[in-house]
């Protein structure tokens, strides 16, 4: 079931967001932020920004207590929480820092546990006319990931090896929004600007919205807006003052 | 959820080591369970074929149990006797086929001695209608010649020719029939019953080493040596128990009551299949007692296969991050912990279940010839299966105490870790 957008042409639209930690002061409050469909979006956020926070409540994972988050098109503050976690599966790829890759599985089955999640993504991947191994093989020899590695384990890749995996998952099936946090800061910078330039062209090919958080602005020159986090959400200002 | 499961089997492989151990855990408590459980089936049923094919035991009258334990089990003795016309009038009926009369009262080293007629050996069955066998020689045809049963010979030494004296009573300080021995005919094959502890002969022998006794007691200055003993009469004139066997079962409940309304002659016939029944419930107590230990021993196997599965929680929280992040609920988690506990449960139960076929084939062989234990090799069968399906339901009441966990776990730490 695909998800016409309410705002047409937005994948991401924050409006009066606010969210506090119980018997905390808020930590997010976003007047508002709205990404267009397709956008490389850079976030800087320094840490204490509320960053994580923030990136929960996106992915529907944190319920916020006041506004809009529109993901897409769908207010997520509106579905239960079931709802968002089946949303995220199906709209939302991530790939963090570190640490994104069940260790035991093999490269091949780390990128195909987001389509064991998502009944969308298979189906999507169905109606392209390919099978979710396929498409994992491609977006894995796309990604620079040779194919006698498919079937490792992920614990024995290289650090930058399993940021590639992490990229493919988040891609495969097509998600219409793939956040990336801080994916590059685990590597040196000859590989981070590889990695930035496969994961930025692979999301044109898909044609995923792409919200990259990193604390390094010096990546920033790759993206089309570079919004600063600690100056959009007033929380974090009123904390730093 | 199904779509979890070969999740939980990667995560488990992964884990191998402490899921095997955990499985094995479990598989030891199952198996002792059904072997347990096993056993009982097979030494109640062992001790309720104690003797069969025999309709009625007939004695003097006391009760049913009493009647049961001196005239089967060879415990404690009887109090009167039956006439020897008594028992003739019951083999003289027309529905009667035979009647195996049982003279009991003296033993030999601790055992006890059963006067009897060679038709003992063509009548008595235990199991499911086995006759005695024997190992070695024939039964007793003569005056002064024995027949020992299986654990007598063991005990004992006892081979064919052994020379054996009698003793009056059976208890400590025993008048021994030292002047007329016995010669060993026969060693019968172990049956698991009484009979292999039993010195068989004949009634008139019985008659015979009693000839100068009275009361108890050797009659002073009367001395009949064993070779003039034919010269008398050896007709039994009395008898502690007949065995009865009926050309018509149905006929048994007729015959029992004509016995006990019997007005020449107090008797009581009893139906040794119920009265069996009735001892089990006594006897059984400490079989049940094994089997509630052996069901503590499970839920201690769960206890362990719980903490080890709680324990995994906290080096696995990253891993239920990354597949919070990829769309999986809390429910998701839930399941997936769960599913695990639950795969190891069954694991322990399919294993238990294996290892109780092992054990039962290799050791059936050994109970049999040292305890007459018919021991039944096979998959389990109907209350086995629902104790299996008790311990199944323990696992998994048990795999919620995990699942729980996991569940409060990645609600808390949604899709990053903060560690």
């Amino acid at each position: 079931m695909e998800r016409v957008a309410t705002t047409p042409g937005r994948a991401l639209e924050l409006r009066g967001l606010r969210f506090a930690w119980p018997g905390q002061a808020p930590c997010i409050d976003i007047p508002g932020f709205p990404v267009a469909a397709g956008e490389r979006c850079f976030l800087h956020g320094p840490s204490g920004s509320g960053k994580t926070t923030l990136l929960s409540i996106v992915g529907g994972v944190l319920s916020p207590r006041e506004g809009r988050v529109c993901v897409l098109g769908e207010d997520l503050a509106q579905l239960s929480a079931r709802a968002r976690d089946r949303f995220r599966a199906d709209h939302i790829g991530f790939v963090f820092q570190l640490f994104n890759l069940i260790p035991y599985l093999s490269m091949q089955d780390n990128i195909l546990l987001a389509c064991r999640f998502s009944a969308a993504r298979r189906k999507r991947i169905a109606a392209a006319g390919s099978t979710p191994l396929a498409e994992a093989r491609r977006l894995a020899a796309r990604l620079d990931l040779p194919a006698n590695l498919l079937a490792r384990p992920a614990m024995t890749l290289s650090v930058g090896q399993q940021q590639r995996v992490a990229a493919a998952r988040a891609l495969i099936g097509r998600p219409g929004l793939i956040i990336a946090d801080e994916p590059t800061s685990a590597l040196d910078a000859d590989r981070q600007t590889r990695f930035l330039d496969l994961l930025l062209s692979e999301c044109d090919a898909a044609g995923a919205t792409l919200l990259f958080v990193s604390h390094d602005r010096r990546l920033s020159a790759h993206f089309d807006r570079v919004v600063d986090l600690s100056a959009l959400n007033q929380a974090a200002k009123e904390v730093a003052s | 959820m199904i779509r979890l499961l070969p999740l939980a089997l990667a995560s488990l492989w992964n884990r191998r080591l402490t899921a095997g151990l955990t499985v094995i855990v479990v598989a030891l408590s199952v198996s002792l369970l059904l072997g347990v459980e096993r056993l009982r089936n097979d030494a109640r049923e062992s001790f309720a074929s104690t003797v069969s094919r025999t309709d009625l035991i007939v004695g003097a009258r006391s009760g049913p149990v009493q009647l049961l334990l001196y005239s089967v089990f060879h415990i404690g003795d009887a109090t009167n006797e039956v006439s020897w016309p008594a028992v003739q009038r019951i083999a003289a009926r027309q529905e009667v086929a035979w009647v195996v009369p049982l003279s009991l009262g003296d033993s030999h080293r601790g055992f006890r001695v059963v006067g009897t007629t060679p038709d003992f050996f063509r009548h008595y069955r235990y199991g499911d209608g086995r006759r005695i066998g024997f190992a070695a020689g024939r039964p007793f045809a003569d005056v002064f010649e024995a027949v020992v049963g299986a654990e007598v010979a063991a005990r004992l030494g006892y081979r064919e020719g052994a020379r054996i004296t009698l003793a009056h009573g059976s208890g400590e300080h025993v008048a021994e029939h030292g002047d007329k021995p016995f010669s060993v005919v026969g060693v019968l094959a172990p049956t698991g019953t009484p009979v292999d502890r039993s010195v068989l002969v004949s009634l008139e022998s019985i008659e015979a080493i009693h000839l100068d006794w009275q009361g108890g007691a050797p009659i002073p200055g009367l001395k009949i040596a064993p070779e003039m003993v034919r010269k008398f009469d050896l007709a039994p004139k009395r008898v502690t128990a007949a065995l009865v066997g009926l050309e018509n079962r149905a006929m048994v409940f007729r015959l029992q009551r004509a016995i006990n309304e019997d007005t020449r002659e107090p008797l009581l016939a009893i139906l040794p299949g119920v009265t069996l029944d009735q001892l089990w419930d006594v006897v059984g107590i400490g079989a049940r007692v094994l089997l509630a230990v052996s069901a503590l021993v499970v839920a201690v196997g769960l206890a362990g296969l719980v903490a080890v599965m709680v324990a995994s929680l906290g080096e696995r929280r990253r891993e239920l991050a990354i597949l919070r992040a990829l769309g999986a609920g809390p429910r998701d988690v839930f399941f997936l912990v769960a599913a695990e506990s639950v795969l190891l449960t069954l694991a322990g139960c399919v294993l238990g279940v294996a290892l109780v076929q092992v054990l039962v084939f290799s050791m059936a062989a050994w109970l049999q010839a040292n305890y007459g234990l018919a021991v039944s090799p096979g998959w389990p069968v109907g209350r086995e299966w629902m104790l299996l399906g008790a311990v199944m339901l323990a696992g998994l009441l048990a795999s919620l105490v995990p699942a729980l966990r996991a569940y409060r776990q990645s609600l808390a730490d949604g899709m990053m870790v903060r560690m």
